[in-house]
């Protein structure tokens, strides 16, 4: 019976339970808010006892699907207030998946903040001791510290520095099977595991075993089909595995989508320099590898290792978002240097959108010049990395240091930072982030697909016709994959090949021997998203947050010269399903 | 007569050929007229922009036209 751990953290306890019957078609997103909805108060504070901290595989993580290797965190977020799921890969969630571990959930809070902890889970149980060692360490460092003591094969959830000091742009780490890291990124949930005085889990694989298949002949054949249409499609089969996420910048330039300084224009001058173009052609000839997986079984490959002029390892998982930011936000037009702010904010654990985003503000506010690579690299180092206090305005997050210095053009909802789409050049993506559950975010409902690279039809980004349609269904599906373990990035195959998502739910069905429908996956969806709005709700995060920052409706942005004009009427009526 | 086009290529599309060009065509030259001049296969082209925005491979070009040719390519 798939068991669910729980770890109290008040009184070092720990119990294991067989996983409750309704927990039985949940995992991933669709479990971690679950049981946050369920479990959590709504109006309590992120970083106190009542938060609950909650990790869970997806449905077919374990297995042998294509691309199934992600891994959901969830709790309330200390950054927007609302209930929050960020994903990762990483060889965690597989490893928990092979254990029969459908939930980790860690509750409560040590009364004294003397003592740091670790926790390590196996097959044998949960071991819960005081950690000195890693105390005050970074990511990178406590990944060596814990190959060296228990191992080189386990999987590990750490953070750094920033997460030991509670700051809001903070990220929680995981190992991935080449020993670098991966993040469950957004909404500062390192501060929440750092709020329980936990440095790091491991996971042990030992006494893993297959993932039982009720129909193994079945799931056989499904994954096949499912694979298959992976490799087929030219964006995952192609596009991805060459040039990264990255390959958007030279688009989301030519459309004029692409935030730059700080909001001001769509298009970035030396947008070229810091293109997926330019960054394949830097790796290949500097013998790092451009197509690269984050987790075992990975067919697309969309991560690379990034080597600086010396052919040294300089970053890997070099994302188009963290480029964007750094490259067109910050007006930094030297990709070597962005890779090495990358490769610090996976040391510090601090999100490579919410940190970047927030450099734009700083930037606007003054604190440092537009384009200042060096000056960024400092101020991450020595004072988010030391904590000092201007470390810690800056650690607050977008929104806090545009409070902080009064800058009026501070690019966040509820406040989490836009990522790497103009809402007024790329408007369903605007409604994403008005709308979903999570703060801005582009992965909820990524609607850039259908205005902008024509998969899963055309809705002209300009116009605001469909484009709430265009969101929801994006959201409800968006919910339903975060809950199966499987990489968002197969939406780009399952828009466009009819027989895609239908293996899925045959995967699905074989694996657990359910009777599920494409219906009941979308049902699974609506589901998710619902809990998650009823919980924001009740955290006090109404409609009326619900809208985006109030410049998009006063500025103009170039080249098409268009601001941010859907009524609230019309975005109020996302929920309507 | 003859009209200047600026034609840009992306990812795999530059591949032996440019990264950006101005390049003369004859009036009523379409994308499609483009595409098949710079020997890329239709099938292959996931988007077009004519001055940042969507355009279709029937469209016939005019003089002055920034012309933006991607395979089809995405990320997140």
């Amino acid at each position: 019976m798939p068991k669910v751990i729980r770890i109290n953290m008040t009184d070092l306890s720990v119990r294991t339970d067989e996983a409750p019957e309704a927990w039985g078609g949940l995992g991933g997103r669709a479990l971690t808010s679950t049981v946050v909805a369920a479990e959590v108060p709504p109006t309590c504070h992120p970083l106190g006892p009542n938060n609950k901290l909650v990790f869970a595989p997806g449905l077919l993580s374990g297995t042998a699907a294509g691309n199934a290797g992600r891994m959901s965190a969830g709790a309330k977020s200390p950054l927007t207030g609302t209930i929050k799921e960020s994903n990762a890969g990483g060889t965690c969630g597989r490893m928990l998946g092979r254990l029969d571990i459908k939930a980790i959930i860690i509750e409560g809070q040590p009364a004294s903040t003397d003592t740091w902890y670790q926790i390590r889970i196996s097959g044998e149980g949960v071991v819960i001791e005081p950690e000195a060692e890693t105390v005050g360490m970074n990511n990178f460092a406590v990944l060596e510290s814990v190959a060296r003591r228990y191992g080189e094969d386990k999987g590990v959830i750490t953070i750094g520095s920033a997460g030991e000091n509670l700051m809001m742009i903070s990220n929680i780490s995981t190992r991935d099977p080449e020993g670098k890291l991966r993040s469950f990124g957004r909404g500062g949930l390192g501060a929440v595991m750092g709020s329980k005085r936990i440095k790091f889990i491991t996971i042990d694989q030992e006494g893993t075993r297959p993932v039982p298949l009720v129909d193994s002949a079945a799931f056989k054949a499904a994954n096949m089909v499912f694979t298959k249409a992976l490799k087929d499609h030219p964006v995952s089969g192609q596009g991805l595995p060459t040039y990264g996420t990255a390959v958007l910048v030279n688009i989301l330039h030519e459309i004029g989508g692409l935030p730059t300084r700080n909001f001001t224009s769509g298009q970035c001058e030396h947008h070229d320099m810091i293109s997926g173009e330019h960054m394949y052609d830097t790796i290949v000839a500097r013998g790092g590898e451009p197509t690269h997986g984050c987790s075992l079984g990975c067919v697309i490959q969309c991560s690379q290792v990034y080597n600086d002029k010396d052919g040294n390892y300089l970053t890997s998982g070099f994302e188009y978002e963290t480029i964007w930011a750094y490259g067109a936000d910050c007006l930094i037009d030297n990709l070597d240097l962005i890779a090495e702010c990358d490769n610090v904010m996976d040391d510090l654990g601090v999100d490579s959108i919410e940190t970047p985003v927030m450099f734009g503000v700083a930037m606007e506010a003054g604190l440092l010049k537009f384009g200042d690579g060096t000056e960024v690299l400092r101020m991450l180092r020595e004072e988010i990395g030391k904590a000092t206090p201007l470390g810690r305005i800056l650690g607050g997050g977008t929104g806090h240091v545009g409070k902080t210095y009064g800058v009026a053009r501070v690019p966040v909802v509820k406040n989490q930072a836009i990522p790497a789409y103009d809402p007024r050049s790329v408007k369903g993506i605007g409604v994403t982030y008005a709308t979903t559950t999570q703060g801005a975010d582009h992965t909820a409902g990524y609607a850039v697909a259908t205005n902008v690279l024509n998969v899963g039809g055309k809705v002209d980004p300009l116009s605001n016709e469909g484009q709430v349609e265009l969101s929801r269904n994006l959201q409800i599906a968006t919910a339903a994959i975060d809950s199966t373990g499987l990489c968002l990035f197969i939406a780009f195959p399952a828009l466009d090949i009819a027989e895609c998502l239908p293996a899925t739910v045959d995967m699905l069905n074989a694996r657990f021997g359910t009777k599920l429908t494409m219906d009941d996956v979308v049902g699974l969806g609506k589901t998710v998203l619902k809990l998650e709005h009823e919980f924001n709700l009740a955290a006090g995060i109404g409609p009326e947050q619900d809208r985006l920052p109030e410049f998009f409706e006063l500025e103009a942005i170039a080249p098409h010269n268009v601001k941010w004009d859907m009524e609230q009427k019309e975005l109020a009526s996302f929920w309507n399903f | 007569m003859v009209m200047w086009v600026t034609v840009k290529l992306f990812a795999t599309f530059r591949e032996n050929r440019f990264k950006e060009a101005r390049r003369e065509y004859p009036p009523g030259t379409t994308v499609a007229d483009v595409a098949t001049g710079l020997e890329i296969d239709h099938d292959l082209i996931g988007m077009i922009f004519i001055h940042g925005r969507a355009a279709e491979l029937d469209r016939v070009l005019e003089e002055g036209d920034v012309l933006a040719l991607f395979p089809l390519l995405g990320g997140g």
